[in-house]
């Protein structure tokens, strides 16, 4: 007995670990407050990054991340950072040295916006699809990290494609869709096992057509977009109704009974207080430009429009109010709301001075985050916009990143950042590049000259693939 | 003031296509995919719409308009299969997509060379991704009760925004495997029964229009307008475009052909590769979609990017498809991939012009160039499957194409607010 108690301590002080950003509650019961302590942190990370050596990729052209474009560039990574990146630079002793060469080196690739994990592969079967809790148009209460299945196939592949981190969302058919979760994108059996230790978490809030379609066509509200932002009005005012009964027995000394929890408003307080992040799926300006009045109404912050096809209809605001945008090249015409997509959306985000983004929500797409972006810069290059590689680099490592929450960790090869790195067989904006190898933390996730590497799921163990 | 307004008149008479003119294409590397293979520094002469000249000591006649390629890449137009480019718009808005149809006795029948729309946003997109013609595809559009078997008649079209139906009937639809079980009552073998029926009657039909006609025939289970449309099918004279996935509906279906002697095309064959040999000693081509390399279903769990170089290694005549409709555009993307995960670049290049053109029985018009064909052309500011590259010049039927979409003229609009000069400047 007693050793369980130990162990259970070490957990707790391992999740107070993980939790990083995220303040841990100290509320303790006393003999006037009748509140059970709540877990912030109740399905903490158990991520434990790879082994990691000494590692000096050598000679290649590297692309920072921070706007540098380096010629017979070196990294060096120790102990899971990275230490040391520049032209020339002396491989100290002991470095595990690769010949980089006529290769391009990059931040490992970040996806803002995924549902791998939630909407497996395959994922024609409606078993495999966790990703919309379409019971309510509001489900802030759910969680997409309890919809993860590690074993997807679509994770594997995407790491084929240099992918280390992403965000995985619920689905858009609600208002509010339930929070994301940021993983790393290593095997795993488990979904604690791939969790970004120290990523804030994200709300999924979902504008225009999906929500007044799923909701308008059983008869609902919401059935139009007014509707739609009455929904959202009414849940921000429920959450400052909550927050506040929860600040007032806090500051009361915590006397009498705590009010009862409340998973849905919990999750809303959470961002009224900035400590989850909005990742808003807008498509209109006109919708972001409501979006961003209803944040100033209740005082918060909305961190991403995702999609948002109409971005550069509106740049100079969403600079002005440092939301970053998250969005495609190609995609477009496929319902209204994306009647009005560019190929250099991203482009004139970036351009006006903005936080651009090419995102996948996509299982194939993933795969090919650099080639969607090099589609972008080379549609600015013909609309006479000026951006370099070492700019347009920024579009799948350091802006999602930032969107993430997770810009001090990863996103850039600087030192003193974790060491997620892509080594790329050529320039990773040419459609022949492919990823050689990728490390994560330091560690070797994947080489495309060693099949140990490939295909980890169990699900395509045994089937009639590659892997037999 | 009038400066300004000639201008504007020259940029319009400068947009339209104009048909009958001489165009000299002068210096470029000029990838053929024809007699002339691959030349240096070549010229390409095109003439009242077709294609008059090709090859590196051409004379440029004293009348001609000259394209200036020198560094550029000139190619045949590309030819996209499996789209539904001229049959919609936007997908959720029902009266803009004329794909396909729920309606009883049409099945086979149904005929998308009808009611194409040379308008359609879609069009100039596609141009800009060096897109000069198009297979357009019928889809279904399943109703509970009406599961039709046959998705009807594809037809070849040009995107020059004239009147676009360039050949009808170029193909025969159908969806076997997973979805098309389902539509035969959820089992593969019913569809395959179901077929062999279909096939007989359609012979049945064939050899007594006239007794059927007077009301002395048996009751066929398809109406006289798709008993009509497969006949050129059973005949072998139009092909069936089957798409399937799984090794074993693909081995099926070629099983299939062989014994009702059709003419076949396979779509999909995400598993194509295991059965390469097969395909290849039946002589079957196959449209790929290089990319679609997840486990999307259980027919496609062997998915993967090498299924194209693989197809091509074996000797199966490969074609590449887009990514669909709107995003027809990334089919040379799709190229671009399939060569990356080592499909030669001549055959990449092939699968997006020749081949498409040879499976539809196209090439004697377009697909490369050649003297005599129309003229088709595209002059690209680098490698027609990379992603940095882009068309500077179209040409469909020896016209210019406008350079601009809708979608540009967005850009346009809105260029001024977003780029400040000192924007314009960034390093």
């Amino acid at each position: 007995m007693r050793m369980r108690a130990i162990t259970v301590i070490a957990a707790i002080a391992l999740a107070g670990c993980a939790a990083g950003e995220r303040p841990q509650p100290s509320v303790a019961p006393t003999a006037e407050a009748s509140a059970p302590p709540i877990d912030r942190d109740p399905y903490p990370s158990t991520y434990r990054a790879p082994a990691a050596g000494q590692v000096a990729l050598v000679g290649a052209t590297v692309l920072t991340a921070t706007g540098d474009e380096i010629a017979n560039g070196t990294v060096l990574m120790d102990g899971g950072k990275i230490v040391a990146v520049g032209a020339g630079l002396t491989v100290p002793d002991g470095y595990a040295r690769i010949d980089a060469r006529g290769k391009w080196v990059t931040p490992g690739v970040i996806d803002a916006h995924s549902h791998l994990g939630v909407w497996s592969q395959p994922d024609s079967v409606e078993a495999n699809n966790d990703v919309n809790e379409m019971t309510d148009p509001n489900t802030a209460q759910v969680w997409a990290e309890h919809s993860i299945w590690p074993q997807d196939p679509g994770f594997d592949t995407a790491r084929e494609g240099g992918v280390t981190t992403m965000m995985v969302l619920p689905g858009s058919g609600n208002l509010f869709g339930g929070r994301t979760v940021t993983l790393k994108n290593v095997p795993s059996v488990t979904m604690q096992g791939m969790k970004f230790p120290g990523a804030p978490y994200g709300l999924k809030i979902a504008c225009g057509e999906n929500p007044k379609r799923v909701y308008g066509g059983r008869g609902r509200s919401p059935a139009t977009r007014m509707g739609n932002v009455a929904g959202y009005r009414k849940a921000w005012i429920d959450a400052q109704d909550y927050a506040r009964r929860w600040d007032k027995w806090e500051k009361g000394g915590r006397v009498g009974d705590a009010p009862k929890r409340d998973l849905q408003l919990e999750t809303l307080a959470g961002v009224l207080k900035g400590e989850i992040l909005v990742q808003n799926h807008c498509y209109r300006a006109d919708e972001m430009a409501n979006m961003i009045d209803i944040a100033h109404e209740f005082g918060f912050r909305i961190r991403t429009f995702h999609h948002a096809n109409e971005a550069y209809k509106i740049a100079p605001l969403l600079v002005k109010e440092d939301i970053c945008v998250a969005t495609w090249t190609n995609w477009w015409g496929y319902k209204m709301e994306v009647f009005d997509a560019l190929e250099e959306n991203a482009a004139l985000v970036d351009a006006a001075g903005g936080c651009a983004i090419i995102h996948s929500d996509d299982p194939v797409l993933i795969q090919h985050l650099n080639q969607e972006a090099a589609a972008a810069l080379s549609s600015a290059w013909r609309a006479g916009i000026r951006i370099t590689k070492a700019d347009a680099i920024r579009w799948f490592t350091a802006n999602p990143a930032k969107a993430l929450g997770i810009a001090d960790k990863v996103g850039t090869l600087e030192a003193g950042k974790n060491a997620d790195v892509v080594l790329w067989s050529a320039d990773p904006f040419s459609i022949y590049a492919r990823a050689e190898k990728v490390w994560i933390d330091g560690g070797i996730v994947f080489d495309r000259g060693d099949p140990a590497y490939r295909r980890h799921s169990d699900f395509l163990l045994g089937q009639p693939g590659e892997t037999r | 003031m009038i400066r300004a307004a000639t201008a504007a008149l020259l940029a319009c008479v400068f947009t339209l296509p104009a048909a009958a003119e001489t165009v000299a294409i002068t210096g470029g590397r000029v990838v053929t995919m024809g007699q002339s293979g691959e030349i240096e520094r070549g010229t390409v002469v095109v003439r009242d719409g077709r294609i008059v000249a090709v090859g590196a000591h051409v004379a440029v006649p004293p009348d001609a308009k000259i394209i200036d390629a020198t560094g550029k890449t000139v190619t045949p137009g590309l030819v996209a299969s499996g789209t539904a480019l001229g049959l919609i718009e936007v997908r959720t808005v029902e009266t803009t997509d004329d794909r396909g149809t729920s309606a009883r006795d049409l099945s086979a029948a149904f005929d998308a060379g009808y009611g194409l729309n040379p308008d359609s946003l879609l069009i100039p997109v596609a141009r800009l991704g060096g897109i000069t013609r198009a297979i357009a595809t019928p889809a279904y559009d399943d109703k509970a009760g009406r599961e039709l078997l046959f998705a009807g008649q594809a037809a070849a079209i040009a995107l020059d925004g004239a009147p676009m139906l360039m050949r009808r009937g170029v193909a025969m639809v159908l969806e076997m495997g997973d979805a098309g079980a389902e539509r035969a009552g959820g089992a593969r073998a019913a569809e395959l029964v179901a077929l062999r029926a279909i096939f007989a009657e359609v012979r049945d039909f064939k050899a007594r229009r006239a007794a059927y006609d007077r009301g002395e025939t048996r009751t066929y289970t398809l109406s006289r307008a798709d008993l009509e449309a497969l006949v050129p099918v059973v005949e072998g004279r139009m092909p069936l475009l089957v798409s399937v996935n799984r090794a074993s509906d693909i081995r099926d279906v070629l099983a299939l052909a062989r014994s009702e002697r059709l003419k076949l095309i396979l779509e999909g064959a995400s598993e194509g590769w295991r059965v390469a040999s097969d395909i290849a000693a039946a002589g079957v081509p196959v449209l790929v979609t290089p990319v679609e390399n997840t486990p999307a279903s259980f027919e496609a769990l062997g998915a993967t990017l090498s299924n194209a170089r693989r197809l091509g290694e074996a000797g199966v005549t490969v074609a590449i498809q887009g990514n669909g409709n709107h995003r027809e555009r990334e089919m040379r993307y799709n190229a671009g991939n399939a060569v990356a995960n080592g499909l030669d670049w001549q055959a990449g290049l092939a699968a997006i012009t020749i081949n498409p053109a040879r499976i539809f029985g196209l090439s004697d018009r377009i697909g490369s160039l050649d003297p005599g064909k129309d003229g088709d052309v595209v002059v690209w500011d680098g490698d027609p499957l990379d992603t940095l590259a882009r068309p500077v010049a179209v040409l469909i039927r020896g016209a210019e194409q406008p350079m601009h979409s809708r979608a540009t003229e967005l850009r346009d609009r809105y260029l001024p607010t977003v780029l400040s000069p000192a924007n314009g400047e960034k390093p």
